[in-house]
Formats: structure tokens, sequence, C-alpha cells
């Protein structure tokens, strides 16, 4: 089996676009660990769904305070110029477009940005949390996620069968082992991870994927 | 003379949660922010067919201990109690968790309904409610299953969804401090969802850590202001 990137690499890589000044919001799981990988020389600002605007890396459980902590639960550290509010605040900027940048993650996304990123099979009582608002108000989506199930189904699908957190609504999506853009043309192979080929990573993808003229190895 | 809104025990202050009650349970979900204190005697009390109005379901004392490893009770206690008739919120259950909390274990077998709720929206319902308005039109939910049942207008070009106001007969809420008048500060991200309900009930209930006098908070810095409060029990931590 070809090497894939593993979920630190991938919050790296995806860390990359975080644009110096931008506010960000990272969503559950996987994509909580961008914060860690901001590029040197720029000032990034990180909102969460619970009220927080401009906290620092994530911090340790030894030294947890339960009352400093992201949407994902995580313990992160105080940064000067940290501010805190309620929750229909931290919704009016993630709903009324104020957030620069939304990374979350997905279980599915389709051929034309649909995301599927909350329910799944057996599991009714589960949310969809905060996504359904952040995929509604973010100026730029991105998708964090393995590319295939550990079956190797696809899923980068054509229709999301899994239920829908908002409709073509995602720019980018960062995998373990490609960079994929969403396009009114259809799905861009920007970026490819080392060792693999183009041919390797359509066979896991469902919708067939344009190559990018200058595709170029996962830049990390 | 103003009431006296101090309580001496979040018993008495839980006292009359009559049965068929709608409770807002503040907090994000996990410790930080929950009213514990006020949950749990909650459930000594015992009220039945509670409709409970919070961000998450509770996960239960043993997967809390995933979240704090010495664990603490939070609604999933209600749940458990048989207590709970119907839960509004946007995580009644955490994916990343096992299948095994009281909330979802009762909604498989049919004991416990759930209104799946857009954590933004549930917010903005809240403070719908607490603010007098008849609801609402939100882009989130667009084209989802959250869309079934719900008048779908366009303004501007764009689709929106109604969403209805959200009020309860008491709210639980968690502060840092409180002066005896019940004007209230938090502390970091324990604020979440408790300013909104404890605006949005007839009788707001609050557990602070400290309780001070009047004068004592920075009237600039006071997030919840006195009218909204009802009762006030110290719990200190």
């Amino acid at each position: 089996m070809k090497m894939r990137l593993d979920e630190q690499t991938i919050a790296l890589r995806a860390a990359k676009e975080f644009g110096d000044g931008m506010v960000v919001n990272l969503g559950y799981g996987m994509p909580a660990l961008c914060a860690n990988f901001i590029p040197e020389g720029r000032t990034v600002f990180f909102q969460s769904e619970n009220g927080i605007l401009g906290y620092g890396p994530l911090g340790t459980d030894e030294e947890k305070d339960y009352e400093l902590i992201n949407a994902s639960d995580q313990p992160v550290t105080l940064l000067p110029g940290m501010c805190f509010f309620d929750s229909a605040a931290s919704f009016d900027m993630i709903r009324g477009g104020h957030i620069d940048m939304v990374v979350l993650g997905a279980y599915q996304v389709s051929e034309m940005g649909d995301l599927a990123n909350w329910g799944r099979p057996g599991r009714p009582a589960t949310g969809m949390g905060g996504g359904m608002d952040l995929a509604a108000g973010s100026k730029q989506l991105m998708v964090m996620m393995l590319h295939t199930t550990k079956e190797e189904e696809p899923r980068i699908v054509r229709q999301c069968t899994f239920p829908l957190t908002a409709r073509n609504c995602v720019n980018r999506i960062f995998t373990d082992i490609a960079v994929i853009d969403v396009t009114k043309q259809g799905l861009v192979l920007r970026e490819i991870a080392p060792r693999w080929t183009t041919e390797e990573v359509q066979a896991l993808t469902e919708p067939k994927l344009i190559i990018a003229e200058d595709l170029k190895e996962i830049e990390l | 003379m103003p009431v006296n809104k101090i309580y001496e025990t979040c018993d008495q202050a839980v006292a009359d949660i009559f049965d068929g009650s709608t409770v807002m349970i503040g907090g994000f979900g996990s410790f930080g922010g929950l009213p514990i204190n006020l949950i749990v005697a909650l459930a000594k009390q015992g009220a039945k067919n509670l409709t409970i109005i919070s961000n998450q379901g509770g996960v239960g004392f043993e997967l809390s201990k995933r979240i704090k490893p010495e664990g603490y009770q939070d609604i999933a206690i209600l749940v458990q109690n048989g207590q709970v008739k119907k839960f509004i919120g946007s995580v009644p259950a955490l994916g990343g968790m096992p299948p095994t909390s009281p909330i979802e274990k009762l909604h498989g077998e049919g004991k416990v309904e759930i209104e799946l709720v857009p954590q933004g929206t549930l917010a903005e319902r809240i403070r719908a409610g607490a603010g007098g308005l008849g609801g609402f039109y939100t882009p989130t939910g667009v084209g989802t299953r959250v869309e079934l049942g719900k008048e779908k207008r366009v303004i501007n070009g764009k689709e929106y969804l109604l969403e209805l106001p959200l009020t309860a007969d008491f709210a639980l809420v968690k502060a840092h401090k409180a002066d005896t008048f019940g004007n209230l500060v938090y502390r970091g991200t324990a604020r979440c969802f408790n300013p909104i309900m404890a605006m949005a009930a007839k009788v707001t209930i609050v557990e602070v850590d400290k309780l001070v006098q009047p004068g004592e908070l920075d009237p600039e810095a006071v997030v919840t202001p006195h009218l909204y409060v009802n009762r006030i029990v110290e719990v200190p931590r």
C-alpha cells in the first residue's frame, strides 16, 4: 500500500491556506489540528462556535481549564487580544459572513460541492452542531477528510448518500492523498501526495477529476 | 426593597419545577458552563415529562470520564431517570463517542423524542423568544432535511427558512459571579448558551461560583442584566 498523509500532515497542508489577518473557524475533529500549524510570520484569529475569538495553539489535557476550550472540547491557550461572547453572537459572526475561512471534516463531498458531515447510518441521535450554519455563512469552505472509507470506498462522490449539511458550499478538499478544488466545471485535482499517480487518485474518487495543468506534489 | 433572589441550596431553587415543564439548560455540552449542581438537584427532585432545550444531550457519567478524568454529571442523568419526554438541541449525542449515552439509547427505544436544530438556529430561536419576536428567516438548513415542513422564502435572491422562537418555563444557567440583584458575569468559554437562555425563560435559576454585593461588579462588564434573573445559588468552586 502506498503512503497516505497522516492527519497532522493534512492539517499542516490545509493551514497553508490561512492568510495573514484572517478569521478562521476550525470544525470538530481533524480540522482543529490546524491551530498548531499557522504559517510562520502570519497572524490568524481562530473563532470557535462556543464563543471565543483569537485563541492560541491547543493546550494540554494536564493543564486543561474547562472554561477555556474550543467547540471540539480541546483546551486552548490564552493569547493577548482574545475575547469571549455568547452563542447567539458567535453565530451572528458565522452565519453573517464575518468568518473568512472555515475548515470542516466530512463523511462525503459531492461533485457539486455538497457537504455531508454530521449524520451517519445507525446514529440518528447525533446532530449537526454548528456545521450547517458554518457551511451556510462561510466565505471560503475547506474540507479536510480521508479520501476513502476504511473499505476503500470513495468519499468524494457524485451524489451524497449521507444527510446533507449544505448544498454547493465546499470550495477546496484536502485529503490524505490529494488537494481538489470544486469548480463550476467539476472537480479539479491540484495536488497529489508523493508517489501517487493521477490514475490511482481517480480510481478512489467517484466523479471524473479534471487534472490541473500545473498539477504538483502536495507542498508541505 | 428588591425581592430576595438568594437561595441556600440548589434543591430549594428547583423545587417548583413541575411535571411537563420546558426547561432550558445552559452551557455548551461538556463540563465548562454547565449548571451541574442544578441539574443534579432537578434529577433528585424528579419532575417528569420534561422538554429539555440544550445544545447537547449529555454523555452520562461513564462517558464523561473521556472529557474529564474524574467524571461529572450532565443532562444524561435526567434522561436516564426517565424525566425527559423531548429534547431540543443541536447535538443530542456526540458522533465521536460510542452510541451508549442515555439519550441515544432511549431515543433508539422510542422513549425520548428529539428535535434536531442547527446550533446557530437554536441560539437565534432562543434569542427571538427572549426578545419577543415571532421568528426569523435563516439560510441555515436550506436544501437539507432541516427545511422539511418549514416556510421557505426568497429574500434578495437567496433562499431562507422561517424558524420560530423558543421560550421556557425555567432556565438553569451557570455564571461565574452574580451580585445579589442578579447581574451576571461569566468566565471564558463557559458563557456560550447561558446568557441567551437566562433571557428566554419565565423563571431563570442561576448557579454561580461566587456571590457578591451590588457595586462589586463592573457595570461595563455585566453580561446578563439582573432583571432576567430570578434565583441565585452560590456553589463555590
